[in-house]
C-alpha cells in the first residue's frame, strides 16, 4: 500500500538553498546547512511514498511541489513536564500579600 | 517549491536585487515619493499616506471585534510590590488584557487595517513574515475578510528541532486557513518572501507599513481614554514590549493622540545579549522568539533593516526609557499573574509586566503604571511546555538570583520578589550608533541642516547632539572638517 493518496492531508519538504548558495554573513553553524521548508496541503497525486516528488494543494488552492515528508502531520507541542521551580511561587507571594 | 516561470532567475542574488520593484509592487506604496535625501524622509507623510481618519480605523475595528478590551487593575500584584518597596512606594499596576482580541493578541491591531487596505486596494492575499503572534492574526483578519493567507515562519534548526512556542504559532496560523511555510534558521527569509510576493502577486502585510503602525495607535489611545474615564487622569507611565519598534511607536503615537502627552514611555525586552540571531546553533538556545533585545537594539539603532524601504515602526523617536529583564524574571511574572491575579497568559506577552513589578517600587503609591499588552497562552506558550524544552536543549534551569543569568546557558528564576530588577540600556548610546548608522549608510553624502534636524527628531534627541555625534566619527562623510 502506499504511504498516501490523493487529497489526504500531507507535508511536503524542499532544499531551497543549498550551503553554497546561501547569503553571505552568516554565522559559520548556519553558513554549512541547507535553507530547508516544509509545506502541509492536499495530495494531488493518485498514490505516493514517502520520498517521491508530489505535487499538493495547499490550504489556499495553491499549487506546490515538493518532497514527501509526512502524512496527516501530527501537531506535537504539548503543555511540558510540571516544573519543580515554579511550583512553589504562588504560595510564596501568597504569604507576603496576606501579611 | 515556486517561481518556476520560463526565463525567472530566482537565484538569490537577482531576486534581492528585484527587491524594490516587488515590494512597491507588494504595498501600493512609492516609497522614493517621501524621501528627501540619503538620509532624511518625510515620515509623518509617509504614516499619513494611507489615509484613515481615527473614526474609520475605530469603526474597522468593530467590524472584526478588534480592540476596545478591558484594563485591568492587579491589586494583588500591587500588594505584593507594595510589600517589598520602601514606604510610599509601590504605584498602582493595570494591565491592558490584549489577550481578548480575535486571535489573543494586541497584534490583531497590527493586522485588522493591512488586511482591511489589501483587500481595499484590490489584492486577493496577503503574505506576512512572522513567527510569532503574528501572523496569527494576518491569518484570523485573512479569513474574516475572504482573503487568502501566506504566512512565512523561521520554525526550525538544522535538526529539524522547533520551539514548542513556534510550533504553536504553526497550529494557530492553519487553524485560521493559511498555507504556511515552516523554514529553517536564516535571514534569507526575506527573499523567500520576495519569491513568495512576486509569484502570488498579494499584499506585503509587513510589520512595518504605516496601517501596521496605525493599527496600534488605537491600543495607546485606547488605554489614556480608560484610565482617564475611570481615574480622572492620564497614566504615569506605559510599559511596552519592545522589538522592532512598532508596539513602542503605535502605544506612543497613540497616547499623544489622545492628548497623554506627559506620559513615560518605556521599552521591555528580554535580555538576550550574546545570542546570535541568525545562527543554527543558538536558535534553540532561547526560550522568547521575539520581544527580546537581539531585536529591540538592532532596530533601535537602524531601525530601517526591515522587508520595506523605510520602516514606519521608528522607536527611538519615542522611547524615554529602556529597560531589560531576564527570562526567569518573566516565568517568574506569568506565575505571579496566574496566581495572584487569576490569569493565566503567555509567557512573552508578559514581558514588559516582570519589568512592572521592578520598576513600581521606584514610584509613589498614588502613580499609575500600565502595562499594555498580555497575549493568549496554550501548549507552547506556557512556562512549564517552554522550560521543559529549555532544559532538553541543554539550558540550567534553577531558582536563584536573576541577576547572575547568561542567556543561552541558564534561566534563572528568581528566589524572592525582590530580586526583580530591571537593567537599565543606555539610551545615549544607542542614539549615538543610530546617527552614525544613518551617516554610514548614506554612504560619503554630506548631512545638511535638514538632516540633522530629521536625525534629532528620529532619535528623540537634539541638532547638537547630532552635530556631536557626527563631529565624533572616525571616518567623516565627505566634505565634513
Amino acid at each position: 500500500m502506499p504511504d498516501a493518496k490523493r487529497d489526504d492531508l500531507v507535508q511536503i519538504h524542499t532544499v531551497i538553498l543549498e550551503p553554497s548558495e546561501r547569503a553571505s554573513n552568516l554565522p559559520s553553524s548556519t553558513k554549512q546547512v541547507p535553507y530547508e521548508c516544509w509545506v502541509k496541503g492536499f495530495l494531488l497525486d493518485k498514490c505516493a511514498d514517502k520520498g517521491d516528488e508530489v505535487r499538493i494543494q495547499t490550504f489556499i488552492g495553491r499549487e506546490l511541489t515538493g518532497t514527501l515528508h509526512k502524512v496527516n502531520p501530527t501537531y506535537e507541542h504539548d503543555f511540558g513536564t510540571p516544573q519543580e521551580v515554579l511550583l512553589s511561587i504562588g504560595d510564596e507571594v501568597k504569604k507576603l500579600v496576606e501579611e | 517549491m515556486q517561481g518556476r516561470e520560463a526565463g525567472m532567475d530566482n537565484s538569490y542574488a537577482e531576486v534581492m536585487a528585484r527587491k524594490k520593484d516587488i515590494l512597491s509592487r507588494a504595498t501600493g506604496i512609492d516609497y522614493g515619493e517621501f524621501e528627501k535625501s540619503p538620509i532624511t524622509f518625510d515620515y509623518e507623510a509617509l504614516m499619513g499616506s494611507c489615509d484613515y481618519s481615527p473614526e474609520d480605523i475605530q469603526g474597522i475595528f468593530l467590524q472584526t471585534g478588534v480592540g476596545e478590551t478591558p484594563l485591568v487593575e492587579l491589586r494583588n500584584l500591587t500588594e505584593l510590590v507594595r510589600s517589598i518597596s520602601p514606604p510610599g512606594k509601590g504605584c498602582r499596576v493595570f494591565v491592558k488584557d490584549e489577550a481578548a482580541n480575535p486571535s489573543g493578541s494586541f497584534k490583531d491591531r497590527r493586522a485588522a487595517l493591512s488586511v482591511y487596505h489589501a483587500r481595499r486596494l484590490g489584492y486577493k492575499g496577503v503574505v506576512t513574515a512572522s513567527s510569532g503572534n503574528y501572523g496569527a492574526a494576518v491569518a484570523s483578519q485573512a479569513a474574516k475578510h475572504g482573503l487568502k493567507a501566506i504566512v512565512l515562519q523561521e520554525v526550525y534548526d538544522s535538526r529539524k528541532v522547533g520551539q514548542p512556542e513556534i510550533l504553536e504559532k504553526t497550529r494557530a496560523c492553519e487553524a485560521y486557513g493559511a498555507e504556511v511555510w515552516q523554514l529553517t534558521v536564516g535571514p534569507e527569509l526575506f527573499y523567500i518572501m520576495l519569491r513568495v510576493l512576486e509569484d502570488t502577486g498579494f499584499f506585503s502585510a509587513s510589520l512595518y507599513v504605516p496601517t501596521s503602525v496605525l493599527g496600534i495607535e488605537t491600543l495607546g489611545y485606547e488605554l489614556a481614554n480608560q484610565v482617564l474615564q475611570r481615574e480622572g487622569r492620564f497614566p504615569d507611565m506605559v510599559l511596552v514590549t519592545h522589538a522592532g519598534g512598532g508596539n513602542v511607536t503605535g502605544t506612543a503615537r497613540g497616547l499623544i493622540k489622545a492628548g497623554s502627552r506627559d506620559t513615560v514611555v518605556v521599552g521591555v525586552s528580554v535580555d538576550l545579549h550574546g545570542l546570535h540571531m541568525a545562527s543554527d546553533f543558538d536558535f534553540n538556545r532561547k526560550s522568547f522568539t521575539t520581544g527580546h533585545s537581539g531585536f529591540g537594539i538592532p532596530f533601535l539603532t537602524w531601525p530601517d533593516r526591515t522587508d520595506v524601504p523605510r520602516n514606519c515602526a521608528r522607536g527611538l523617536r519615542y522611547l524615554d526609557r529602556y529597560a531589560l529583564v531576564t527570562q526567569g524574571e518573566v516565568f517568574y511574572t506569568t506565575e505571579l499573574l496566574a496566581k495572584l491575579e487569576g490569569m493565566e497568559r503567555g509567557p512573552a506577552g508578559n514581558t514588559s509586566l516582570a519589568g512592572a513589578v521592578a520598576i513600581a517600587r521606584e514610584m509613589d503609591q498614588d502613580q499609575i503604571l500600565v502595562v499594555q499588552e498580555t497575549e493568549y497562552t496554550s501548549a507552547g506558550k506556557l512556562p512549564s511546555s517552554q522550560l521543559t524544552f529549555a532544559k532538553e536543549n541543554g539550558i540550567e534551569v534553577r531558582r536563584g538570583n536573576p541577576a547572575e543569568n547568561v542567556p543561552g546557558k541558564t534561566i534563572i528564576i528568581p528566589e524572592k520578589a525582590d530580586q526583580m530588577r530591571v537593567e537599565d540600556f543606555n539610551l545615549e548610546k544607542i542614539r549615538l550608533s543610530y546617527i552614525k548608522n544613518a551617516i554610514k549608510m548614506a554612504k560619503g553624502y554630506e548631512p545638511t541642516s535638514q538632516d540633522e534636524l530629521f536625525l534629532a527628531e528620529d532619535s528623540k534627541s537634539l541638532p547638537d547632539f547630532v552635530r556631536e555625534a557626527i563631529g565624533s566619527m572616525e571616518i567623516k562623510p565627505a566634505g565634513t572638517a
